[in-house]
């Protein structure tokens, strides 16, 4: 199969790829990173000056920074969570020979389809609006007071929006791996005199460990990054209540235009994410390799 | 035409020799089978000499000509691989007129081409099919049509039977076998079934580790192994490799003798021994039996000899049919 | 193997399935529903399921307020153009790296990946500045470019694990067969590997419409998709809760019925051939 003749062919196929791929990680890099040594302020053109880290020294120490960081863990923290923990109880339950099981799998998956602008407007109108939302009018029926969830608890209630969003894709992917394990094991073990739980943790669980490593790597991935669901619910307040770092970044550079300071934070962003990726490419690397 | 002629043709792969250096040549109209166990080289060479391998070192010949770096297509050859390779989106037509169409034929005669090789592997029926709607045999039948058509100069076979059960297996061996003397073409074929080779070769290479052990008609493996590879290697059941007082005796460092020169008897012979497994085939007895200072030895007997585990017999060797071997293993 | 199950056992299973099912499911449904009311029947008390008058009067408006069928053009422009683009340049990178594959093939694909998990809002400035002296802001093809790069890692994965599952031995059977590169992938390669194709442009295309942080920071109006047209819904108009619901049912319906074509796709493709 490997002659030279097509090695070389081979090379030249991916070099489009490589090369973009190169380019697009690089550049933009750089020039944050440039940017980041700056006083630049869109609103003060022409003021440029080199600032050393002062930037950093201000995004660093900015209250706001450590909100926002926090804010990050404990939404990637708190999906992760839920949507795993979920995602492998809706997985069992779906697993069961169930009347209609076609039509419930399509239910459980279609909030996976739902761009997060539309999820977030939806909940935050229609459910978590304190007059007008379902909850609340649930709330007024049963005799509470209902809570203005964005206001009172804008954190959770983002976390419960984006939790919606993913929980059909664990709850998906950890239904594959489910049913792609071999029914006689699950019988032989049965025949070992293991019951439901020992089944659960000796058999199913190991099954689906790298169902699991893959559902966190590709969380998280894009759960760093959440920023619409933010934008168009409470705008990462009240104050920075709601605030994480893409938000943070997004805020110092589009709304305050200051470019440096802002390019600093996406710096330290960028430094985050590769602490987790480092960790979790190993993690899915050894996970992966059978 | 269709002569091969290697030339101290060896492989590496990294730091693997997986073909030290082989000589070997192949004439014109022969059918030969490389056989040995899995990972000694056999298919290597086959992609070797196919061109879908590049060669380390040595060369190859073909017609006359150095082929050693023309590309697979212009080495004027075609193989058929062991999982058929079929396209899978064209019909059985489309399959077999693949590599006319490649050569840029017109479309009477490839139409003409196409229905002549369908008539010799009966598959003109199956024509609009798709490979998936085809039994294994039919598969492999047209995996052979596409090679057929472009009248290669040789063909290449790659364990072509493996994927098939066993009694279609007994069909298409000799299926292929009538091709070869119909066609009168070369043909080269790589197995690891040792029945396959005997019945189908006009000439043997057996290979180990790389090397080539011995090269011969099917009769004269049989007959004089060259060494105890070979002697192990071919010829089913198993020949018995006897060492100490008896091979001494015998003026060997190990002496073998094939089960079916072995005679049998319940009443007197040389050695006594138990029967530990009987296998009664019906056709054929074959017998495992413990004889004390000698070893477990295999016998081959007549199907109505009774006989049943724990029983005693006596068994007698062909003292003509005995192989000798030195202390390096080669034959004397 | 087919287990015997008591029936009531399976009545209960059904049950608590098709509740959960359904609970999860319903903010859609009731989107949906709500997009049919009137506005004022959309926030009565209390709220009523299936009986209201039900009116297509509010996608009507929507329509002929923000105009969207302009920002559903963008949508697809966008996300059918950066999946094709993409496609071209990450099939021939695919093709090599599972036929010819290297040493180096695994720490290509691995460091491929890697490029995918660099923050966004690391690349935000630049792009956005870049974007802005090159008069891109709010073009569809500035956002085609970004959306190409941003999920050719995606591309060449899935397209990689699909190319992968192609035999060999048949590419090498077109060789022998007197198949130049060029024939080879044009008969051969390209019709074995087209419903791989399929999936990957299908789950590209969601990913890329539903796409909701480049699109949302590099439009304005004229290039806007659907995602950044929602967001306009944010206030005041989002208290209009049935216009709301036209205008998200217009957005989220044509992706939902793609997706649920795509499930098991989906999987392959998101966890990189990891779950199939």
């Amino acid at each position: 199969m490997a002659t030279t003749h097509t090695r070389s062919a081979a090379r030249l196929m991916m070099a489009p790829s490589v090369i973009l791929l190169f380019a697009w990680m690089i550049v933009p890099l750089a020039m944050t990173i440039y940017f980041s040594l700056l006083r630049y302020n869109l609103l003060m053109p022409g003021t440029e000056e080199f600032a050393g880290i002062m930037n950093y020294q201000f995004f660093l120490t900015d209250p706001a920074f450590f909100d926002a960081l926090s804010n990050t863990l404990i939404l990637v923290g708190g999906v992760l969570a839920i949507t795993i923990i979920g995602g492998i109880a809706f997985a069992l339950l779906l697993d069961q020979p169930i009347f209609g099981q076609g039509i419930v799998r399509i239910l459980v998956i279609a909030p996976f389809f739902v761009m997060p602008t539309v999820s977030a407007l939806v909940w935050k109108n229609m459910f978590m609006n304190p007059v007008n939302g379902l909850f609340g009018w649930l709330a007024r029926a049963m005799g509470f007071q209902p809570i203005d969830f964005l206001a009172s608890v804008p954190l959770l209630s983002v976390i419960i929006i984006v939790s919606w969003q993913w929980l059909p894709f664990a709850t998906l992917i950890m239904l594959t791996a489910l049913q792609s394990l071999d029914e006689e094991q699950k019988e032989a073990a049965e025949m070992d005199g293991a019951g439901f739980v020992s089944r659960f943790i000796y058999i199913v669980l190991p099954h689906m460990a790298r169902a699991i490593t893959v559902v966190i790597l590709i969380e998280t991935i894009f759960l760093l990054s959440v920023f619409a669901e933010i934008l168009v619910t409470t705008n990462g307040g009240p104050g920075t209540q709601s605030t994480n770092l893409t938000y943070l970044v997004y805020a110092q550079a589009l709304l305050q235009f200051d470019i440096g300071g802002a390019s600093a934070g996406g710096i330290v962003a960028v430094v985050l994410a590769n602490i987790v990726a480092i960790f979790l490419v190993r993690l899915i690397g050894k996970n992966l390799e059978g | 035409m269709g002569s091969i002629t290697l030339r101290n043709v060896s492989k590496v792969f990294g730091e693997a020799k997986v073909i030290p250096s082989i000589d070997l040549d192949i004439n014109d109209g022969e059918f030969v089978v490389f056989v040995g166990p899995s990972g000694c080289g056999k298919s290597t060479l086959l992609r070797l000499i196919a061109g879908l391998e590049d060669v380390s070192g040595g060369d190859i010949i073909i017609d006359g000509q150095n082929a050693t770096d023309a590309a697979p297509a212009k080495r004027g050859l075609a193989m058929v691989f062991q999982s058929y390779a079929l396209y899978p989106h064209m019909s059985v037509r489309s399959n077999i007129a693949f590599p006319l169409k490649m050569a840029g034929i017109d479309k009477a005669e490839i139409d003409r081409k196409v229905a002549d090789a369908a008539r010799v592997l009966n598959l003109t029926d199956y024509l609009e099919r798709k490979p998936r709607q085809l039994s294994g045999g039919q598969r492999q039948r047209v995996a052979i049509g596409r090679a057929i058509v472009r009248q290669p100069s040789a063909f290449l076979f790659d364990e072509p039977l493996s994927n098939l059960d066993a009694a279609l297996r007994v069909n298409m061996r000799l299926e292929i076998s009538e091709l070869h003397q119909q066609l009168k073409t070369t043909m080269i074929y790589v197995t690891h079934d040792q029945v396959e080779a005997m019945t189908m070769a006009d000439k043997i290479v057996v290979l180990n580790r790389g090397n080539i052990e011995q090269v011969g008609s099917p009769l004269d493996l049989y007959r004089k192994p060259a060494n105890l590879f070979v002697a192990g290697f071919i010829g089913s059941p198993r020949m018995n490799l006897i060492t100490g007082a008896y091979a001494e005796a015998k003026g060997g460092k190990t002496v073998g003798i094939r089960p079916e020169h072995i005679g049998l008897s319940k009443d007197a012979g040389t050695w006594e021994g138990t029967v530990t497994v009987a296998e009664h085939l019906g056709s054929d007895t074959f017998m495992h039996v413990d004889v004390p200072g000698v070893g477990l030895l295999a016998a081959r007997a007549g199907g109505e000899f009774g006989v049943r585990h724990g029983d005693r017999v006596y068994l007698t060797p062909d003292e003509s049919k005995l192989h000798r071997f030195d202390d390096k293993g080669l034959a004397l | 193997m087919a287990r015997k199950v008591s029936t009531q056992r399976k009545l209960v299973m059904s049950a608590i399935a098709w509740t959960l099912g359904i609970v999860i499911f319903f903010p859609i449904l009731w989107t949906f529903l709500t997009s049919f009311k009137t506005e004022g029947e959309a926030v009565a008390t209390p709220p009523s399921l299936f009986f209201f008058h039900w009116t297509t009067e509010n996608y009507a408006e929507v329509q002929s307020r923000s105009d969207y069928f302009l920002h559903f053009m963008n949508s697809v422009t966008i996300s059918l153009g950066s999946t094709i683009l993409g496609l071209l340049i990450a099939i021939p990178a695919a093709w090599a790296m599972a036929f010819a594959p290297t040493k180096r093939t695994k720490d290509v694909l691995m460091w491929m990946l890697s490029t995918k998990m660099m923050p966004p809002v690391g690349a935000l400035i630049p792009i956005y500045l870049l974007f802005r002296d090159g008069g891109l802001l709010d073009t569809r093809i500035g956002l085609v470019s970004v959306l190409t790069l941003i999920n050719l890692p995606i591309i060449v994965w899935m397209l990689y694990t699909y190319f992968k599952e192609i035999p060999g031995e048949i590419l090498e059977a077109a060789r022998m067969d007197g198949a130049s590169l060029a024939k080879e992938i044009i008969y051969v390669l390209t019709p074995m590997a087209v419903p791989g194709i399929a999936s990957t442009l299908l789950l590209n295309v969601i990913l890329a419409w539903n796409e909701a942080f480049w699109t949302l920071n590099l439009t304005t109006s004229n290039a806007a998709p659907l995602t950044a047209f929602i967001a306009s819904y944010s206030s005041p108009e989002g208290l209009f809760y049935a216009k709301l619901s036209a205008a998200s049912t217009m957005a989220i319906a044509p992706i939902l019925i793609l997706g649920w074509f795509s499930q098991k796709q989906l999987v392959r493709g998101l966890t990189f051939g990891a779950v199939k």
